[in-house]
């Protein structure tokens, strides 16, 4: 099994042209590439008609492993780029990975306009509460009283919580999985790929290098550890009570519903133009 | 609004903003994206009514830096695209417009320029964003910068915009002020046919022998749309003829290179300039945008006064006409740049001349026009 598995990534790495990767010894943005990729492959789409798109950060390197339409855009910008992309070229299957602090801070305002927009897109967001690849400084999922190399005496600003952000600014479809519960996770891109209008998964990931080793989760297995004690599922977080669940983050289908795509409403605004 | 298709050949009284949309869409513009902003709103206005009736895309974005994004993505995709804005928004665009400089991407940026830096004055008038548009982005890129100053040139021009965009892959900056942009003026507009049209080239060749970024003799790689069985990779870090980042010194060199070389190559058709009464003048004004409509009027005051003036006009700004300058500087004995902004072309003018002749500015920064009298005084003074 684990040989047809790699087997698999494998038809869909650009393997003779930009390898070795960037990332860490044991990084989570590896297990979500495959995640994403075995997603793909279930849905049966085709190379030609994915467009993998990214910002800046370790998650911006993603797109660069995959042979696919790829494009590495700007720091917070990507989901500027794709609604152009989807807009002009509707039959491209398009999905967007970002980091947290890509998506959140710098392209926060894009982010919940994207959602409230509602384009066929899908939005990848990988949480990792650190900036990574700049050294590790607080970002907008940093926890409150944790250590950053920008908040050497201890962190005093609040979490965002991405996926609630994202039900609230109006995505159709919003997950959140870890790179711990890793068929969790196949499950959530499988949906929120296919599902009609902006969907939304956020990945709880590990950056034991710049996070982990500044919060006493300095290697992956604690770091994955955390994960497993702390993610509670959506169904089972329902018959809990709030002490229960402090310091706990729920994991699943946090929101599905039907909401207008933009590119049919758009398809009206056409005929409507011409009448 | 307009709400019929604008008939051909026929003369109509039109604002210079929607001469400019009427130009995009002429050259095939099918994808616009914007935010609101004084003095250029009319253009998304006048486009969120049209592009849908030709199967087009207009979209509102939440700003600027958005809008530059959302038209460099529908670029990508193989549609030919264009935002609009004014001084505080084309700040915001900066950085996006510096992705479609090093990924090459065809695109069309219109700057309706107003007076001052930040809000400034949002109703006046100004000419303060010239270096911005050429430098506005960080790191050496070469752009293409062209200036309007009639109705008339906002369709024109707009075309000449696009054309240049997509045979160079380079995004062209289109510089117009508040003047222009608000002047309705009467134009008769061209049959389609008599419209020169220049469509980027897309590879025709199988897409494993397909380099995104090949460094051909043009210096201009054909370009594939996504979704045409052309997978590549598009990055704003400097890459390698086949779209991979690099940090190889002979690799980026020979990028960095190329894209300065394809312009260079080009400047026969990118340069353009237009000369009045030049043929025998012995003073000339350098002028570009609203302030060249004063100049054209102060060349003829002086010429019923006895003085052998002309006027160049520069449509292009950028890359700079160096040699159409020089011949002109060479010519007279005084020349005239008047602007308003501090003297932003007559630096460039200054660094041509190197002593050939008297090179005087005339700089008006209190949001007002500058007069066609204002500008013959200074040809007719005596020093």
């Amino acid at each position: 099994m684990p040989k047809e598995i790699t087997k698999l990534i494998h038809k869909y790495l650009r393997h003779d042209k930009k390898f070795p990767h960037v990332w860490c010894p044991g990084c989570g943005n590896g297990v979500i590439l495959g995640s994403l990729i075995r997603a793909i492959d279930k849905l049966g789409l085709t190379k030609d008609e994915i467009v993998l798109a990214s910002g800046i950060g370790c998650s911006g390197r993603m797109p660069v492993y995959v042979d696919f339409n790829t494009i590495h855009t700007t720091h917070g910008r990507a989901l500027t780029f794709v609604t152009g992309i989807k807009l002009a070229k509707p039959s491209l299957t398009v999905i967007t990975v970002m980091g947290d602090g890509d998506a959140t801070a710098i392209g926060g305002n894009h982010f919940i306009h994207a959602a409230r927009r509602n384009l066929d897109l899908t939005a990848i967001i990988i949480n990792n509460q650190i900036y990574g690849m700049t050294g590790g400084q607080f970002s907008p999922t940093t926890p409150y009283g944790s250590n950053a190399t920008t908040a050497p005496y201890g962190h005093i600003e609040q979490a965002f919580s991405i996926a609630e952000l994202a039900v609230t600014a109006g995505a159709a479809f919003v997950g959140r999985g870890t790179v711990y519960h890793v068929k969790l996770l196949d499950k959530l891109i499988e949906a929120a790929v296919l599902k009609r209008g902006f969907s939304v998964v956020e990945i709880i990931s590990n950056c034991h290098i710049q996070f982990g080793r500044r919060n006493e989760m300095g290697n992956p297995v604690t770091m994955l550890e955390w994960m497993r004690d702390n993610a509670v599922t959506v169904e089972k977080a329902e018959k809990m009570i709030p002490e229960e669940l402090e310091n706990k983050f729920t994991i699943g289908v946090l929101a599905d519903e039907e909401k207008p795509v933009y590119t049919e409403e758009y398809d009206k605004i056409r005929d409507r133009a011409r009448d | 609004m307009i709400t019929t298709v604008m008939p051909r050949n026929k003369r109509l009284l039109l604002q210079g903003n929607e001469a400019i949309a009427e130009g995009a869409l002429a050259a095939g513009c099918r994808f616009f994206a914007g935010y609101p902003i004084t003095p250029a709103s009319e253009i998304s206005e006048v486009l969120s009514a049209r592009l849908p009736r030709v199967g087009g895309t207009f979209i509102q974005m939440e700003d600027e830096i958005a809008s530059m994004g959302a038209i460099i993505g529908a670029s990508i995709a193989g549609v030919k695209s264009m935002t609009a804005t004014s001084g505080p928004g084309f700040s915001l665009m900066q950085e996006n417009i510096g992705f479609a400089c090093i990924t090459e991407t065809p695109c069309v940026v219109v700057n309706v320029m107003r007076g001052g830096s930040s809000t400034g004055l949002p109703t006046c008038p100004g000419q303060g964003d010239v270096m911005q548009a050429r430098w506005g982005t960080h790191g050496d890129h070469p752009v293409i910068v062209l200036a309007l100053s009639t109705v008339a040139d906002c369709f024109e021009i707009t075309v000449r915009a696009f054309n240049l965009s997509e045979k160079y892959r380079i995004p062209v900056i289109l510089l117009s002020d508040e003047v222009v942009s608000h002047t309705r003026e009467t134009v008769t507009s061209p049959f389609p046919q008599d419209i020169e049209i220049i469509d980027r080239i897309t590879p025709s060749v199988p897409p494993e022998w397909y380099v995104p970024y090949e460094n051909n003799s043009t210096g201009i790689p054909d370009i594939a749309a996504f979704g045409e069985g052309y997978r590549y990779h598009i990055t704003g870090l400097v890459h390698d003829e086949r779209g991979f980042p690099t940090q190889r010194p002979e690799e980026v060199k020979a990028f960095t290179n190329r894209l300065f070389r394809k312009v260079t190559q080009g400047l026969h058709e990118i340069q353009i300039v237009k000369t009045f009464m030049m043929n025998d003048a012995d003073v000339a004004v350098i002028a570009y945008g609203s302030v060249s409509r004063s100049a054209q009027r102060a060349v003829l005051d002086a010429r019923t006064k006895g003085t052998k003036a002309g006027l160049l006009q520069l449509i292009t700004l950028f890359p700079f006409p160096e040699h159409l300058v020089k011949k002109v500087l060479k010519q007279c004995t005084k020349v005239l740049v008047p602007e308003m902004n501090m003297g932003q072309i007559y630096r460039e003018v200054k660094r041509v001349n190197q002593g050939k002749t008297r090179v005087k500015k005339y700089n008006r920064i209190d949001g007002q026009f500058i007069t066609p009298d204002e500008i013959l005084g200074e040809l007719l003074l005596k020093e």
